[in-house]
């Protein structure tokens, strides 16, 4: 029976090491601990163009991560591109004169929304919509700009 | 064959069986019978499906035609829960012994009590020391499977065979392979247990000389059909060429010694070809 | 030309053939279940050979593997100066792929294979068929505590290789090439997502410890009781479960990583 004892024994580590790796993962690898079930309200934003953002892109606000993009449609009446956001409940002081843009992290890093508190007293809420956008930056276009302008000068 | 009822006393009844494995026919419309209590040996020359009539009886193979009944029970119409029910009746020794190789031989005799009775462990312990006795080796009891010599490995399974005391037992060539201590061991346990138990048993073999020895009745089989059955002491008078040659073991006669195959001469001139 | 036909023809049906006798095999190891959750034991012992016994090669290929990520990685990696960026780069690769992947094929070799030899030298020295004279269904004792044995420790492994890995490129990245550790870190898990990366890995990884025992045993099973046969079946265990694994792997990435 002492055989079949060691065999149980090393079975249990066993299973324990593999939960404990499953564990490992979900917590410390991804993004399950930081996110996932935390309470969150959820906005809105019209952008001319959104660019390159994409469901599950970071939203910050000063460089603080504090919620995730969750939905992103065209909307075929203003013909502009409405992004829905869930900021984390904490996160509940945001005046509703916020600016949201959206901003690239370093030249060739992932797009994100970047929300610049405002002045007012009151508020967003849940389902609320931030009036004041800025729309990505598309890099084609800036060049083209950037050409164009420069032949301008260069004729006149 | 004799196509009659069968005997009262009979407890397995073979009738009209036929089965083939591919296109070659291994059973041609055969019927026997295997009284009760007595010791019964299919005889006839290797490949001739000996084997496989023991599968046919336990059920592992279906018949093309022909059915096989055990005590009253026609084992290819029983449904599945029945077949095993069945098969915890029957004993089965197979030629290489089959012991499970994982588990020494007190687990191994342990194994068809643990696995179909709710027995205490001291019951089983009793048991199996019991029927090792029964075979001579209660003291291998701790041995692993490859540690047995093939007649020692046969008598543990012999013991594992009458663990829940069967009705009947199979024998797969039980001597074959077998020095001839060993070859005596068995035939004088496969006779002692049959009387002592009130078993029935039934043996496939080749071997002449200790089948003759302990069995009752035979049938010998060859090429699919029976050719020749009776009580040993007529066998042994048989008058019939085959039968002679089977059990003087003479190299040629109805038999013949050379497999089929064109003309000799004719053979060796066409040398054209590579085979 | 007429025997090549025909050559084809009798191959195929003899694939279609053993696909039926590998499916049914499947039911009725499946129908099994049941005896299994009756008597744990069984399982347990099961769990020790198809598991235990694979934990060292797993977890040591894994560390490996690990850090091999974590050079090559790097040297990738700071040309475009993003260093940082490690940390996503070796897990990403090892939970979506490599983790369920290479385990899964480390354990085709050293348990698959083991599986097969044992069931077709069981069948060759008649053990599965002395078992079925004795009453007791070998589909219910042998083969369906093995198979969920394979399904437990399947993706269990693959969590290990995964998890020893990402801190093997962790010890290479910060240890070895400095990469800060707190990036290698909070990038990682900025970057993974619990739903798409994790769960879909180990999801591969059940799928993959499904097939590879179901091969394994049905091999074992379907073998030709001689020794040359249970080689054979053995080749092909280790060949089909490589070539399941890798094929399933493409269809359920496309699948599972498609719309991204």
């Amino acid at each position: 029976m002492q055989h079949t004892r060691t065999q149980d024994t090393l079975v249990g580590l066993f299973v324990a090491a593999g939960i404990a790796g499953l564990f490992f993962l979900s917590l410390q690898v991804s993004n399950l601990s930081s996110f996932s079930q935390r309470d969150s309200y959820t906005i809105t934003a019209h952008f001319e163009n959104s660019g390159g953002l994409k469901v599950k892109s970071p939203v910050s606000a000063a460089g603080v991560k504090i919620g995730q993009v969750s939905d992103i449609h065209f909307d075929t009446k203003s013909y502009e591109s409405v992004v829905t956001m869930n900021i984390d409940a904490e996160y509940n002081t945001l005046p509703d004169d916020t600016t949201a843009s959206i901003f690239t992290a370093g030249l060739l890093g992932e797009q994100y929304v970047n929300l610049e508190p405002g002045g007012s007293d009151t508020f967003l809420k849940n389902n609320s919509k931030i009036d004041i956008t800025q729309p990505a930056i598309i890099l084609e276009k800036a060049i083209g700009q950037f050409l164009f302008k420069a032949a301008e000068e260069k004729s006149e | 064959m004799d196509n009659s009822a069968p005997p009262l006393n009979s407890l397995v009844s073979v009738r009209h069986l036929s089965f083939s494995r591919g296109d070659k026919k291994i059973f041609d419309d055969i019927s026997l019978d295997f009284e009760r209590g007595k010791i019964t040996a299919i005889m006839g020359p290797s490949g001739t499906g000996k084997t496989t009539l023991l599968k046919l009886i336990g059920g592992q193979l279906h018949p093309g035609q022909g059915s096989v009944t055990v005590d009253g029970q026609n084992v290819h119409l029983l449904r599945r829960a029945e077949l095993y029910n069945l098969r915890k009746r029957i004993g089965m020794l197979f030629q290489s012994g089959a012991l499970l190789t994982d588990m020494n031989v007190y687990d191994n005799v342990a194994f068809p009590l643990r696995e179909h009775t709710h027995l205490s462990e001291s019951m089983i312990r009793t048991l199996v020391l019991m029927k090792l006795q029964a075979v001579g080796l209660r003291g291998a009891r701790k041995l692993m499977p490859n540690e047995l010599s093939g007649g020692m490995a046969r008598r543990i399974a012999l013991a594992r065979a009458i663990a829940l005391d069967p009705m009947m037992i199979l024998y797969d060539e039980p001597f074959t392979g077998q020095d001839p201590i060993s070859m005596g061991a068995l035939a004088h346990l496969i006779k002692s247990l049959n009387n002592t138990l009130g078993l029935t048993s039934i043996i496939v073999s080749h071997d002449v000389h200790e089948t003759l020895l302990i069995a009752d009745y035979i049938y010998v089989i060859s090429e699919g059909k029976i050719v020749g059955h009776g009580t040993t002491a007529a066998i042994r008078q048989s008058a019939s060429p085959w039968i002679q040659q089977f059990m003087t073991g003479a190299a040629d006669g109805p038999v013949p010694f050379h497999y089929p195959a064109k003309d000799y001469i004719d053979d060796l001139l066409s040398s054209g070809k590579r085979y | 030309m007429i025997d090549n036909l025909q050559n084809l023809g009798a191959q195929t049906r003899a694939s279609f053939n053993k696909l039926g006798r590998g499916t049914f095999f499947l039911l009725q190891t499946l129908s099994g279940t049941l005896s299994v959750l009756l008597r744990p034991r069984l399982l347990v012992n099961q769990l020790y050979s198809v598991g235990v016994l694979s934990f060292l090669i797993i977890t040591i290929s894994g560390l490996f593997v690990g850090m091999v990520l974590g050079l090559q990685g790097y040297y990738t990696l700071s040309r475009f100066g993003a260093e940082e960026t490690l940390g996503v780069m070796v897990a990403a690769s090892l939970v979506r792929e490599l983790g369920p992947v290479v385990s899964a094929l480390l354990f085709a070799g050293r348990a698959g294979s083991a599986l097969t030899a044992e069931i077709g030298l069981m069948k060759a020295t008649e053990q599965l068929s002395g078992m079925e004279m004795m009453a007791v269904d070998p589909m219910k004792r042998i083969i369906a505590p093995r198979f969920w044995a394979g399904c437990i420790s399947m993706p269990l492994l693959a969590a290990l290789f995964s998890a020893v890995g990402i801190i093997g490129g962790q010890l290479v990245g910060s240890g070895l090439l400095g990469v800060d550790e707190g990036a290698y870190w909070s990038q990682m898990q900025a970057k993974l997502d619990f739903q798409d990366d994790i769960v879909n890995g180990i999801l591969k990884s059940i799928v993959f410890g499904f097939i590879t025992s179901w091969i394994a045993l049905f091999e074992g099973y379907d073998a030709i009781p001689t020794s040359e046969g249970v080689s054979r079946a053995t080749t092909r265990t280790v060949v089909n479960s490589a070539f399941s694994i890798l094929g399933l792997d493409f269809i359920l990435t496309a699948l599972m990583f498609g719309d991204h």
